[in-house]
């Protein structure tokens, strides 16, 4: 027989005022099962919660239910409370008579109705509660960081300064990502290099951090503490324990191809880093190009490899490592197709997928009829670089002519759902008045127009920074851009002002496009690997908006610059730090707990239709073979397994025979809430 | 607050199926603005509205309720993915089936309600229990069994007892 206690909560005037809290404890005490009633003004004080303690301990309660406010206020306390009075915390349960009874029904003979009912309904609930132990998990504390861009960089140097062992895994053969091919960085005008490059080699000289550098992750399992990573290492050709980083090879190289770190403004060689600063200085050699691995000609750089560290008959490797918790700093690309709309011209690798040789020579190499000097933010960074192709002297890249007109157009791509993206890029206003900036730093004499929708500059110092850009010489001009036109060995931009309402032709000589920044081609890919939601541009969804801003939809994943949404520097490196401090959270403990609110299998009720298996958002069941004491197989059941369940339900109602039971919320719970129901309703 | 509640001489019993994220929370939120809705609904929380069994309502059906909610996250919101297009798809499939059954399917009430949409919920809650005081009494259930069969293998059963 249960021993049960209710405890009515008065809540001050809150609920007395509409609800006659005396006559609903009188008749919860007339209730089968029902032992103990108490009717007071503040269940949740101190002394309220030491009374419901001493009840417990005094009369052995088996169960309590505490008729108050919402659970989600609550039922934390007292579940805590009952713990601490050595009752199950799962033998709590609250009925909520504040939110959805005293505050919304005016009349105090309805409200006494209807919330003796939602009492009544919660009494006879209870009696089906289980008592529930919380389940205690294995933790690796171990942290994966995907993309070793200015986030990843951040997020690895937190974790791994707080102790923890980090593994960088970088897709390119360097660490850097888009901010090592930034010149200068808004709005102080630093250079970005400068404080990148140094954080780079601190991440290569970590004892904790291990970078697996052109590699990438290929599969995903497992859960929250205790996820295992199958890593590809793609074949670099060197090897990296060997290689000095002298530089004989790339140096000697005979063959090139577009660089991709440059943004295909210049060459590169075939074995190459991508940037001299890069981060392991660990050549590779792009097996879609080398003529050594394609038809065994050449062979040049493992002639003149001092340490003989050059092996062509390298495979890809597979290593699988076991992490506690992941942190996605993808980054982000410029719209790459954006540049057909203005006529501009692209090395084919811009397209999205990667051509091998023979693709590449298929398309055509020319540029007739095409805009070579229309260039997007990115190239515009390169050629303002002092590292970049043209040594820091901005010139335009048909024939190497400094500009004396420059038109910046913004919001290319961004803010137009017709001919791009609806969002809106929030850097480019920013970094196009750095862009008029640095080019009217490197060319005195230049002009720079800039056509914009509005000026979005909201940020510290950044209004500052746009006033800045007028005063030392941008003409801003509001309005849209409509074509781009060749005119001799100028562009002609036809485009209009809108604050005075005429039509503006400008001939430049260079036109520099601020696009829209989208998710990386392969986002939605990724998300799938990695198991967690995005949104249809392919950012990686948050779990919420705004209270959880850098945890994903899985648990035990976290979420890192723009990957996420659009962002600048700041937030970017503002967002990493936080998702270190939520993962050193984390690994705090030495085991996780987990809520024991999940699904469980009655193995031998099961009958093996495994809807359950479908139906699960999480993948959380499985497929096992039950054995007999000899290990002879005797029949197939479901299995949950508890690190990944969330306790959603689903597959409690899609069970035909069931044998799966939501701890929490069984059948038998729910049908004696529903059985209570019928009394009297006003 | 301040509106009066009208007795009517036939008050109608309503069992709302809610998910805990949404709903509830919208409920919740309807109680701390303070707004006013009418009584006559008894709601049971849920994790998700994929956990709403359809037999939970034909239970709350047969216990007498005259009308029965459910509700969840709008699509594509749902706190575990997936749940509430479940939840949809077994609506729309077992309607036909509660029709089939004689439930009039007029008395099951299906909303999507957020965790802000507070004015949403006593909307719903209103419209409904109006509609279903014009629907007036649930008959399904007034005879425990109707099947004359089995009330002639009842009759057997008391005779012989």
């Amino acid at each position: 027989m249960a021993k049960i206690g209710v405890f009515v909560c008065q809540c001050g005037n809150n609920i007395a005022r509409t609800v006659d809290t005396a006559e609903v404890a009188k008749y919860c005490g007339e209730q089968d099962g029902v032992v103990h009633v108490e009717d007071y003004k503040f269940m949740c004080s101190a002394p309220g919660q030491e009374m419901f303690k001493k009840a417990i301990k005094e009369k052995g309660l088996d169960a309590c239910i505490v008729s108050a406010c919402s659970p989600k206020m609550h039922e934390a306390t007292f579940r805590n409370a009952a713990e601490a009075a050595g009752l199950n915390p799962f033998k709590v349960e609250i009925a909520n008579i504040r939110e959805h009874c005293s505050w919304v029904h005016d009349d105090k003979a309805v409200g006494t109705v209807k919330s003796k009912d939602l009492t009544k309904m919660m009494i006879e609930r209870i009696k089906f509660n289980k008592p529930l132990e919380r389940y205690v998990m294995p933790l690796t504390k171990r942290a994966l960081v995907l993309g070793g861009g200015i986030a990843g960089i951040q997020a690895a140097l937190d974790l791994a300064q707080a102790g923890v062992d980090v593994h960088i895994v970088e897709r390119e053969p360097s660490l850097g990502g888009n901010m090592a091919r930034l010149s200068e960085t808004f709005p102080t005008l630093d250079c970005s290099q400068c404080i990148m490059t140094p954080r780079m080699v601190e991440v290569q000289n970590h004892p904790l951090i291990t970078v697996h550098a052109y590699a990438e992750l290929e599969q995903l399992s497992g859960y929250i503490g205790n996820f295992r990573a199958r890593i590809r290492q793609k074949a670099k050709y060197v090897i990296d324990d060997l290689c000095t980083g002298c530089g004989e090879c790339w140096e000697k190289c005979p063959f090139s191809t577009e660089s991709e770190f440059e943004m295909g403004l210049v060459k590169r060689p075939i074995i190459y880093i991508p940037f001299p600063q890069a981060v392991p200085t660990v050549p590779v050699i792009d097996n879609t190009e080398c003529p050594k691995i394609l038809k065994d000609k050449c062979g040049l750089c493992a002639d003149v490899c001092g340490p003989d560290c050059i092996d062509f008959t390298q495979q890809d490797e597979i290593k699988e490592i076991d992490f506690g918790a992941i942190i996605v700093a993808t980054g982000f690309q410029l719209m790459p197709n954006v540049y057909r709309e203005y006529g501009g011209w692209r090395p084919p690798h811009m397209t999205p997928k990667k051509l091998t040789a023979k693709q590449r020579k298929a398309l055509p190499r020319s540029d007739a009829g095409r805009l070579v000097d229309v260039i997007n933010g990115l190239e515009f960074e390169r050629l303002a670089s002092a590292s970049g192709p043209t040594g820091g002297q901005i010139r335009r890249p048909s024939d190497g002519k400094i500009p004396e007109v420059v038109v910046f157009i913004a919001c290319v791509g961004s803010r137009d759902c017709n001919k791009g993206v609806e969002y809106c890029s929030k850097i480019c206003c920013m970094y196009t008045a750095k862009h008029t900036m640095l080019y009217q730093h490197a060319v005195h004499h230049g002009k720079s127009y800039v056509f914009y929708m509005d000026i979005r500059a909201g940020g510290k110092g950044y209004e500052e920074f746009i006033n800045r850009a007028q005063d030392e010489g941008a003409q801003y001009v509001r309005g849209r851009v409509s074509r781009l036109t060749k005119k001799g060995d100028k562009i002609l931009v036809k485009g209009a002002d809108t604050l005075t309402g005429q039509a503006v032709d400008v001939e430049a000589d260079m036109v520099v496009l601020a696009t829209a920044m989208v998710p990386q081609g392969d986002s939605e890919q990724v998300a799938q690997t990695l198991g967690i939601g995005y949104d249809k541009h392919g950012f990686f969804s948050e779990q919420h908006p705004k209270l959880m801003p850098v945890e994903s939809s899985t648990g035990g994943i976290f979420l890192a610059g723009a990957c996420q949404g659009v962002k600048d520097i700041p937030e970017t490196v503002a967002q990493a730090s936080a998702t270190a401090a939520k993962v050193l959270g984390l690994f705090s403990k030495d085991e996780m707990m987990r809520d024991p609110e999940i699904a469980i299998v009655d193995q031998e009720k099961c009958m093996n239709c495994w809807d359950c298996v479908t139906v699960c958002p999480y993948l959380a069941i499985s497929r096992v073979e039950l054995k007999d004491r000899n290990g002879n197989f005797r029949k197939w059941a479901a299995e949950v397994n508890p690190g990944l369940c969330q306790g959603c339900g689903i597959c409690n109602t899609a069970c035909r025979s069931k044998s799966i039971e939501l701890m929490g919320y069984t059948n038998e719970q729910v049908y004696a809430q529903i059985t209570a129901f019928g009394g009297d309703i006003i | 607050m301040g509106k009066k509640i009208e007795i009517h001489d036939f008050e109608p019993k309503i069992m709302a199926f809610v998910c805990k994220w949404c709903t509830y929370s919208g409920a919740d939120l309807a109680g701390t603005s303070r707004m006013d809705y009418s009584p006559n609904v008894r709601m049971i929380r849920l994790p998700c509205s994929g956990r709403i069994d359809p037999q939970f309502m034909i239970k709350a059906f047969e216990q007498g309720a005259d009308g029965v909610i459910i509700s969840g996250c709008h699509p594509g919101d749902c706190h575990y993915n997936e749940g509430n297009y479940y939840a949809r798809r077994r609506n729309t499939t077992f309607r036909q089936l509660m029709d089939f059954h004689g439930i009039d399917i007029e008395r099951i009430e299906f909303s999507w309600i957020s965790a802000a949409e507070a004015i949403k919920w006593t909307e719903v809650i209103d419209a409904f229990t109006e509609k279903v005081r014009e629907l007036g009494r649930h008959p399904q259930y007034d005879d425990e069994i109707v099947d004359p069969y089995a009330q002639f293998l009842v009759q057997k059963d008391q005779e012989s007892a």
